[in-house]
């Protein structure tokens, strides 16, 4: 079982103060991996425009860094800005990591005016390209490529690799912070099997395993989607079933929970769009998860979401204060990263909740399965 | 030594060592009641007189020295035509346990007169091919252990249910429930389906049991069952009832009993589950439906709109069919229009290597509901030997394919797969079923472990009783003859199916349990199975245990 955290606030805060929380809950985890995932990026050194697309890698030679600056300037990417980590190398166990990078780029001059949906496919596509860039012996690894958007995966102990990284000097700081400390489970050590995972935009790392992980993933492969792609760890599908749900259905958020875990028939009986809901599980049949699992997500907006699966929940909570809101595994996560909170008011959903964190964060929305959809097509 | 020309030895000549099934009688325990004789359904045995002699030594007289003694036995029949077939119903009935068949030992020398009158051996049942089969031998491997905390198949809420009709892309859902167009229709079902069993080829008594039982499933159990007549129309006030929603009606190529269901349609209180259009069935490919006259009764008659008393062989083909294409054209959308576009209608075949060349066309055609697949294993009510034991194509390989063609189609949601033929061969219903499920099937048919588990059909794969053909069925379930059926009470059928189905539905959970499945049926689970059979394992991409 792994361990999670999040962070949401108003003020940028450094990721190192999440690392800490994880700290909190490190019975949960055996440092077998760290994801960490930043929105809402503010860089020491830099004003950064929150318009240009952020890649976030490791080039795990000289040769294959090479190769990532001379593709991405054939590209026709313009850098913009490129984040110098201090590291202290000897704290990461791996031995072939040339370089972590996080670099901010300006869109080649054609996809300047073009619409979101082309440049966001344009990112994704180029993140793809990348992922391929890598040889066995000259690895190339690329965790994400979009505006705004920076992460960092790597195998060790979550606060070690934080110290490795120079974390906690205030470099980089952000309204979002994603963490997630990995149990090794069924599945072999693999940067790509880290948690969070991220496609255009939307991003979920999730807390256990997923027994319904082939035939989803079969059907995820299916829509020929070019970004379906990895699946290393069984958690993949959480994320793009949430990117199929919002983008390729144009769905509401509030529906991604109707389309994993729908309610049963004779709830739906009862239910104001039941007939509707009744023909989305049908149709979604085949994204329907089998947890345990608890799922927290952010989205490009930096509303932050947790949802569980339908019978054997995973520890999550959520808890916070106007302005300052945060989620984790364990209680102890959720003190540790906001402790100046009424903790009465924390909450812990159950099977039929999704707690939306909106952008503003003034306050939770905790909303139900059994509440109407709030969709006109549905009514 | 007697000369030859004095023995009644003929070519067909055979003593009771040749035969597959041989009665032994102990005549100190026979109390010469008749019942044995009375119930055989072959005449195998019959009530001899006999005459014994008893040799004496009579020095002084000018009398003779032997004397006799005349007794009564029972014997068994020598002649092929009225061969033991092992069904037992002898033992059943002898209230002094003095008779019943043993297997034979020595080879089995009827089968060379199985050409008598030069035709060749029609029989039901299914494939004599017995032991475990390869659906047998799958294991579900897939344990979820500490990473994921084991479900409780008796006390968490399982859905074991599962969809037939075409299903829509996602995007094509919601772009017709903005735009207010048809939606093709669809029914949550019972994944073990009651195959196809016609009214004719199961006496009156079988089919109103089962019709009881599945009525009870779903209106009592909460278990959505639903039963397919398979061709030979459906009984009239079947189909003016309200238990027509749990029935799939079967239109094959002789179109038995059609004129009878398009009169009802304007007088249905509720639609039929689906209509299932038979093009060829597992059992017998390439070869259509056959109900031989001996159970042709008025009734059968009169429903299926025919004379009495005489036999209807169905043709192989529909014979206003010249392609799939057509009959997708044709037959598919006449009659989703005939029932109103309400009605899921796919098409069954036999398995076969063309099948995928069959699921590829249904994928382009809007109406077609599914495809139900049915393999070498499958059951018949009457066929040729050797298109039962020959003909035909393993189901688990062909079902596979077509799912992963559908996969890479990404169209594996959309038409739904059944899979009959061999479910449950061994009693392992539940397990074959879910085995199926996980190769890509979205439900199973079961048709002859109905018969065997509710009315208690006595024939095997050791060509036990196997006489469904000749309606002597000595169970009543596959007879015309109401002395017959009248043995089979239609309540205690119902009774059983309900157990049937109440203990497979706790068997899926056991099975699902484990695997950490619980919210929606895992089809193409594929991960989640293992064999010990390299081959196999390869072929049908799952994985190698040993």
């Amino acid at each position: 079982m792994c361990r999670l955290a999040l962070k949401t606030a108003n003020e940028p805060f450094s990721p190192y103060e999440v690392l800490t929380a994880m700290e909190a809950m490190q019975e949960g985890y055996d440092g077998s991996g760290l994801g960490l995932l930043l929105r809402g990026i503010e860089f020491e050194d830099f004003r950064y425009n929150p318009l240009f697309p952020i890649l976030s890698g490791i080039a795990h030679t000289e040769k294959a860094w090479h190769r990532v600056t001379e593709y991405m300037e054939s590209r026709g990417y313009e850098l913009k800005y490129d984040h110098r980590f201090a590291m202290k190398p000897e704290l990461i166990d791996a031995d072939d990591r040339f370089r972590y990078f996080m670099r901010a780029y300006r869109m080649p001059k054609e996809f300047r005016d073009r619409s979101h949906n082309e440049r966001e496919s344009e990112l994704l596509r180029t993140r793809l390209a990348l992922r391929k860039l890598g040889r066995d012996e000259d690895k190339v690894t690329v965790f994400s490529f979009y505006p705004d958007v920076a992460m960092i995966k790597e195998v060790g102990w979550p606060l070690q690799i934080g110290d490795a990284l120079c974390l906690h000097d205030g470099q980089i700081k952000s309204r979002v912070c994603m963490a997630q400390g990995r149990q090794n489970t069924n599945y072999g050590i693999n940067l790509y099997a880290c948690h969070p995972f991220f496609i255009q935009g939307i991003a979920t790392m999730t807390n256990g395993e997923n027994t319904a992980f082939v035939p989803i993933r079969d059907w995820l492969e299916g829509t020929k989607f070019p970004g379906y792609v990895g699946y290393q760890s069984d958690s993949e599908v959480f994320t793009h079933i949430l990117h199929y749900t919002l983008k390729k259905l144009n769905l509401p958020l509030q529906a991604y929970k109707h389309i994993i875990t729908p309610l049963s028939t004779s709830e739906l009986d009862r239910h104001p769009q039941g007939e509707f809901l009744r023909g989305l599980r049908q149709v979604c049949r085949r994204l329907i998860i089998d947890g345990p699992n608890a799922v927290i997500g952010t989205l490009a907006d930096e509303t932050c979401l947790l949802v569980m699966d339908q019978k054997k929940l995973r520890p999550a909570m959520v808890g916070g204060r106007d302005g300052v809101w945060a989620i984790a595994s364990e209680v102890c996560g959720v003190d540790a990263l906001v402790p100046d909170r009424d903790q009465a008011l924390d909450f812990q959903p159950m099977r039929e909740h999704t707690v939306i964190i909106p952008p503003h964060r003034k306050e939770l929305e905790i909303w139900s399965q059994h509440d109407p959809l709030p969709l006109p097509l549905a009514a | 030594m007697v000369p030859a020309r004095s023995l009644a030895v003929t070519p067909g000549s055979l003593t009771t060592t040749d035969f597959p099934w041989i009665i032994e009688h102990r005549e100190e325990r026979c109390t010469l009641c008749g019942h044995c004789t009375a119930v055989c359904p072959k005449g195998a045995i019959r009530l001899a007189h006999l005459r014994q002699r008893l040799p004496k030594l009579e020095l002084f007289s000018n009398k003779r020295g032997s004397e006799y003694r005349t007794f009564t036995g029972i014997r068994q029949e020598t002649d092929p035509a009225k061969l033991c077939i092992g069904c037992g119903m002898c033992a059943m009935v002898c209230p002094n346990e003095a008779i019943g068949p043993v297997a034979g030992t020595n080879e089995n020398r009827t089968v060379f007169f199985d050409n008598r009158k030069g035709e060749p051996l029609k029989r039901g049942g299914r494939r004599n091919v017995s032991g475990p089969t390869l659906l047998d031998r799958m294991l579900f491997t897939r344990i979820s252990m500490l990473t994921d905390p084991a479900l409780d198949a008796g006390r968490h809420e399982f859905s074991t249910t599962t969809t037939i009709g075409r299903i829509l892309s996602p995007e094509a859902f919601l772009e017709r429930t903005l735009r207010g167009e048809w939606i093709p229709p669809t029914r949550d079902i019972f994944p073990f389906v009651i195959g196809s069993m016609s009214f004719g080829a199961l006496s009156p008594n079988m089919w109103l049991g089962l019709l009881q039982g599945v009525a009870y499933c779903n209106e009592v159990l909460g278990l959505p069952v639903v039963m397919c007549t398979g061709e030979g129309g459906c009984p009239p006030w079947v189909l003016r009832s309200p238990y027509l929603k749990y029935i799939v009606l079967q239109i094959a190529s002789g179109y038995f009993g059609w004129d009878e269901i398009i009169r009802a349609i304007p007088e249905m209180q509720c639609e039929p589950a689906a209509i299932e259009i038979k093009y060829g069935q597992g059992a017998k490919p390439g070869d259509g439906g056959l109900l031989m006259w001996f159970k042709v009764s008025k009734l059968i008659a009169r429903l299926r709109g025919v004379p009495e008393g005489v036999d209807l062989p169905s043709p192989p083909v529909h014979q206003t069919l010249y392609s799939i294409e057509e009959s997708v054209m044709k037959m598919i959308q006449t009659m989703s229009m005939a029932f109103g576009h309400k009605v899921p209608v796919y098409p069954k075949i036999s398995a076969s290597t063309s099948a995928k060349a069959v699921l590829n066309n249904l994928v382009r055609n809007p109406y077609a509901a599914g495809l139900m697949i049915d393999g070498i294993d499958g059951g018949t009510g009457a066929a040729y030997n050797v298109s039962m034991d020959a003909t035909g194509h393993p189901i688990a390989s062909c079902v596979r394919d077509c799912y992963l063609d559908l996969t890479a189609q990404g169209k594996q949601n959309e038409i739904p797969i059944f899979a009959a033929g061999g479910i449950g061969k061994n009693g392992n219903v539940a397990q074959n079923g879910m085995a199926m499920i996980m190769l890509g099937a979205s439900a199973v048919h079961i048709g002859k472990y109905v018969m065997q588990a509710a009315a208690g059909c006595l024939g095997n794969e050791k060509n036990r009783c196997n006489v469904c053909n000749l309606g002597i069925c000595p169970k009543g379930i596959t007879s015309q003859n109401a002395k017959l059926y009248r043995r089979l009470d239609p309540d205690k059928v119902a009774e059983r199916l309900a157990e049937t189905f109440m203990s497979i539905n706790t068997e899926m959970k056991k099975i699902m349990a484990p695997l950490g499945r619980s919210q929606s049926l895992p089809i193409g689970m594929s991960d989640a199975i293992g064999i010990a059979d390299k081959a196999a394992a390869e072929r049908l991409q799952i994985s190698y245990v040993c």
